[in-house]
């Protein structure tokens, strides 16, 4: 077996890579370096002058007590949507696991959220949970509880949360179930005949056995509740009430975009892409390692 | 320590396939039993059901005096050691063997003297530590086998634990494993395919086709006297030659004494003998020498009979029709193409009905 190819040209190799690497330069990594030249200028409000200032934007960011809340609420989101989309999904995933009639339909359904769009989840729950047409919320206020998301700062943060786990609980379902098809049905079988009841041999036994998937689950979780939540806050509060839901990703939008600060809106977004940065490489650094129990 | 009964035990699947089809065996209080069989067979489910890991769909199992058909794998007071061993990869060693004691509330001094006591018996004292992955097959199989004796169990299950280990290591395995079921004399269910295994462990053997109890008895007692003609190709390596009783050549031989009912003829390779006379009472068959395997202590012989015949019954391990085996011991043999005559006396004959369901004795 031959495990290098031979080109009779030295430029060919060259030459059929370049499209890819044309791809990654334009759209990857041009950005970022825009991204990382625009941080250090500050733009007059017209954008007619602009002007060098070195770490400026930097420092007025961590001056700033907004970004820190921004940071803090950023974090506390991340936690609470991955813990409560993995813990859902692992209930799911170990109810489809039992041979059960129809498991396959179901199964397919427990996936189907995946397909759906981030502003489009936004847009459901806004369905269910407005306080003037969500059809929810009128059982909500019908129980005697005072549901106004629009000027609730907590309770928009809590739809927020409720939304974006939703979205995710499918991907990390499918992983559940794969991990725990992978492992032996007689390991389980085995722990039954030790004695173990079910709730001790899923602490004993699945969820151990689980761990390499949940923690791989659980950086992937807080990969997609740092940035891919945009189009979820956006549709669903704007950031608001006040900036009770503004993420650091939904900061760098509205602080740019629409505040047109654009040299911290690219502050924060390198920062951003440091962080980013920061969890691939945990990520990959546990990826390689595949057993870890 | 208990006796194990199966009472007409039924197995079907919601799809209606049958698998179990009314099995009737008892194992007598530290009796080793051996379910052997072809794959497909049964044998598995069956040892699955006395376990608790296959739901009972008819009959009753009985463990020591107590019907189990309702009652959880756990409450059975069983062990059982898998196929792939199904050791916990995230516990070591100590753990894997002290987790159904400390599941039973077991204090934790005493979990320790059992887990010692077992490791010693088992060798496996220095590698307490170690996970399962850091071990090799045949130590990975010690801890199966560690796990159940900890628990002291009335019944230990054995579902085809040698063969993921190679030959010699199964051998050694095999040997160990009925040392320490006679030294422990605890009741024993073992499930292989493997004839040579189930005629060494057995005291009861058992021999299982198509869901079905072929024949149930004493290892020797089974291979001198096989019930069936599926059970005479199955246990025995070569299997027992078969061959229909129509032809005129072996219809003149087998004049009188019960063969007239008999449509099979079955002699085992090693009842031949190599000889130019006609003995007085027995079978002559003449054959043709076509290939010869010598392996050390015996030599087999493959030859072929000048008719050809019909094929009896298509059993696995069976023999082409008109094909014989002739096993000598040493290694001194005719030489291939030459035309040789084999005989076996008459009380090494066996003889079936056409259907090969019933033994004919003669």
């Amino acid at each position: 077996m031959q495990k290098q190819a031979i080109f009779q040209s030295r430029l060919l190799p060259y030459a059929l890579v370049a499209p890819q690497l044309a791809i990654v330069l334009i759209f990857f990594y041009w950005p970022a370096l825009q991204a990382v030249v625009q941080s250090f200028l500050l733009q007059d409000a017209f954008g007619l002058s602009t002007t060098f200032v070195w770490f400026e934007n930097y420092i007025d960011l961590f001056k700033d007590a907004a970004y820190f809340e921004a940071i803090v609420r950023t974090f506390l989101f991340s936690f609470a949507i991955a813990v409560s989309s993995l813990s859902f999904a692992l209930l799911l995933a170990v109810m489809a696991d039992k041979p059960l009639r129809g498991s396959m339909l179901y199964r397919t359904l427990l996936i189907w959220p995946y397909a759906v769009a981030p502003p489009v989840v936004g847009v459901l729950w806004i369905f269910m949970l407005h306080p003037s047409l969500g059809v929810l919320s009128r059982y909500l206020r019908n129980m005697g509880i005072d549901w106004n998301p629009l000027l609730d700062g907590d309770q928009a943060a809590a739809l927020i949360i409720l939304a974006a786990a939703w979205k995710q609980i499918s991907y990390n379902f499918l992983f559940f179930l794969a991990g725990l098809q992978a492992i032996p049905k007689s390991v389980f079988e085995a722990a039954a005949i030790d004695g173990a009841r079910p709730m001790r041999r899923f602490w004993t036994v699945t969820f151990p056995l689980l761990s390499p998937t949940i923690f791989f689950l659980l950086v992937v979780n807080i990969v997609y509740a740092f940035f891919d939540t945009f189009g979820i806050i956006d549709t669903m509060t704007r950031g608001g009430p006040g900036t009770s839901t503004v993420t650091l990703v939904y900061k760098v939008y509205s602080d740019g975009l629409l505040g047109g600060n654009l040299g911290s809106s690219a502050a924060q977004s390198v920062i951003l892409m440091v962080m980013v940065i920061v969890l691939t490489g945990i990520q990959f650094r546990f990826v390689e390692r595949k057993v870890t129990y | 320590m208990a006796n194990v009964t199966l009472r007409n035990v039924r197995k079907t699947y919601p799809g209606g396939f049958e698998a179990i089809k009314g099995v009737n065996v008892d194992v007598g209080d530290g009796q080793f039993c051996v379910l052997v069989g072809p794959s497909g067979c049964g044998k598995s489910t069956l040892l699955r059901m006395v376990a608790g890991l296959e739901t009972v769909t008819g009959g009753e199992i009985d463990i020591g005096g107590r019907i189990v058909n309702q009652i959880e794998p756990a409450d059975r007071d069983i062990a059982m050691v898998f196929q792939n061993y199904a050791l916990y990869p995230h516990m070591s060693v100590f753990n894997n063997m002290a987790y159904g004691l400390r599941n039973r509330g077991m204090k934790e001094a005493e979990v320790k003297t059992r887990v010692d006591e077992a490791a010693r018996v088992l060798e496996l004292t220095s590698m307490l530590e170690r996970k399962p992955r850091q071990l090799s097959g045949g130590q990975r199989q010690r801890v199966a086998m560690g796990r159940a004796i900890v628990r002291q169990p009335k019944v230990f299950l054995f579902d085809e634990p040698l063969s993921n280990l190679d030959a010699k290591l199964r051998i050694a395995m095999r040997v160990e494993i009925r040392k320490l079921q006679r030294r422990l004399n605890t009741t024993s269910i073992y499930v292989t395919h493997d004839q040579l295994e189930a005629m060494t462990l057995a005291d009861i053997l058992v021999v299982m086709n198509g869901g079905q109890v072929e024949q149930v008895g004493n290892p020797l007692a089974i291979y001198e006297k096989p019930a069936t003609t599926f059970v005479a190709s199955f246990i025995g390596a070569p299997p027992m030659n078969l061959m229909s009783t129509r032809p005129e050549e072996i219809r003149s031989q087998l004049a009188g004494s019960g063969a007239a009912d008999a449509g099979i003829l079955g002699i085992r390779p090693e009842d031949f003998v190599i000889t130019d006379q006609t003995p007085a009472d027995g079978v002559v068959l003449p054959l043709t020498v076509e290939a010869i395997e010598r392996v050390g202590a015996e030599t087999f012989i493959y030859g072929t009979r000048a008719q050809d015949e019909q094929r009896i019954a298509a059993n696995p391990g069976e023999l082409p029709p008109g094909e014989v085996i002739v096993r000598i011991p040493g290694s001194e043999a005719p030489p291939i193409g030459e035309r040789i005559r084999v005989a076996a006396v008459r009380a090494k004959l066996h003889l079936f009905s056409g259907d090969g369901r019933t033994r004919i004795e003669a």
